[in-house]
């Protein structure tokens, strides 16, 4: 199996440790120069919105926040599968790590979503099945890191957890499709829709901006938080005793 | 079978049973998963009467009539196909306006449905207010909700 060998060698700690080390710049410099032309884009260059005014470009924060935090619980869950099904430690690391970063996006979402539908809806909340499954989400997130602390055992810890996070993904299409399903307050996705983007390329360029920017962003701090737990978990390894010595 | 593909088809036998469970779990509540009502249930009787409920619909345009010194306004909700009495004392939102879909909570009483809170609703679409004026609409947009 020729093929997985480059896989092997990336699941072996000091190789992915260097690695790591080695993306965070290039994931973390366009990340920044994204987040900061999107976001410019989006508060001062894109025209205000022909019913919601000015007070549409929260979209520039929301979304991204929103797409990441479901992005983050299917790659932790995806990880966590992995490292379940192939008992490789790395995974688990990675879906590990990668929580916390779901939580503040999946929170991001939540308060910037809030934040908008006072204004325009005339609610700060409302039992929507949009807003109800993404609380859903956040909740999820929080019960996936509270249940790692519960463990002292890594190993353990690892087990349990990922079995949480690959239940909780049939949460991720829901949320997704809620819109859909069901009628709600919030509204549908403008950007992934039928018929192509309901926004004019002024509006949705920024937005496309925030949202790869988003995704680097998660990229670095998803390097250095994978970093850490290798450290953390292979404290021992002679591999890390040499690369203090060197 | 090894153990891999052993763990392997767990986890998807898993994932299928909790899939198929909230499915149906989701199905069966249906109902309650409705945020509101449009108005061709409400007329259709699907919605209860003296209950506290939700509707949604567009605002007739011309339909919104307000009472000189108060703040009491009524105002017909339509999907295009039935349309429905509504009766609100009490600051609208900022997007309240003919036309408009709005969400109104409150009880059906007689015909009529008191609301006690609007919130407007507004759809995915986002457009410089020049190009919305251009477009100014010869068909109806289409009804919120379900899409």
């Amino acid at each position: 199996m020729a093929t997985w060998t480059w896989f092997h060698k990336l699941s072996s700690p000091p190789h992915f440790y260097r690695i790591a080390g080695k993306m965070i710049p290039w994931y973390a410099i366009p990340a920044a120069i994204l987040i900061v032309l999107g976001i410019y884009g989006g508060l001062f260059s894109a025209p205000a919105d022909y019913q919601q005014g000015e007070a549409f470009r929260i979209i520039y924060v929301h979304a991204p926040a929103a797409w990441l935090s479901l992005m983050c619980y299917t790659t932790m869950a995806v990880a966590a599968a992995v490292g379940l099904i192939w008992r490789i430690k790395l995974a688990h690391a990675l879906a590990a790590a990668t929580a916390p970063i779901g939580a503040s996006f999946a929170l991001l979402c939540l308060a910037t979503g809030s934040l908008w539908g006072r204004p325009m809806w005339g609610t700060w909340w409302e039992w929507d099945a949009r807003l109800t499954s993404q609380l859903i989400l956040f909740f999820l997130y929080l019960g996936y890191m509270a249940l790692r602390s519960a463990y002292d055992d890594l190993t353990r810890a690892d087990r349990a957890s990922a079995v949480l996070a690959i239940v909780g993904v049939v949460n991720v299409p829901i949320i997704h499709f809620s819109v859909n399903w069901w009628n709600s307050l919030h509204q549908g996705s403008t950007v992934i829709r039928k018929g192509g983007p309901a926004m004019p390329p002024s509006m949705l360029i920024p937005l496309l901006m925030c949202f790869a920017g988003f995704t680097l962003l998660y990229a670095a701090l998803a390097c250095v938080r994978v970093r850490a737990e290798v450290l953390q978990r292979e404290r021992n390894a002679t591999w890390l005793k040499e690369l203090g010595a060197g | 079978m090894t153990p891999r593909r052993k763990r392997l088809f767990a986890i998807a036998g898993i994932l299928a049973g909790v899939g198929l469970a909230t499915a149906v779990a989701l199905k069966a509540f249906d109902n309650n998963l409705q945020y509101f009502y449009d108005p061709s249930e409400v007329v259709a009787g699907k919605a209860p009467l003296d209950k506290s409920i939700r509707v949604g619909g567009m605002v007739t345009k011309g339909s919104v009539e307000r009472k000189p010194g108060s703040l009491e306004v009524q105002f017909l909700i339509t999907d295009f196909a039935q349309s429905v009495k509504i009766s609100y004392t009490g600051v609208l939102p900022d997007l309240f306006r003919e036309g408009q879909g709005i969400i109104a909570h409150g009880r059906l009483h007689d015909g009529v449905f008191v609301a006690d809170e609007v919130l407007a609703k507004h759809d995915e679409k986002y457009m410089p207010p020049e190009v919305a004026k251009s477009l100014k609409k010869p068909v109806p947009p289409a009804p919120e909700g379900r899409t």
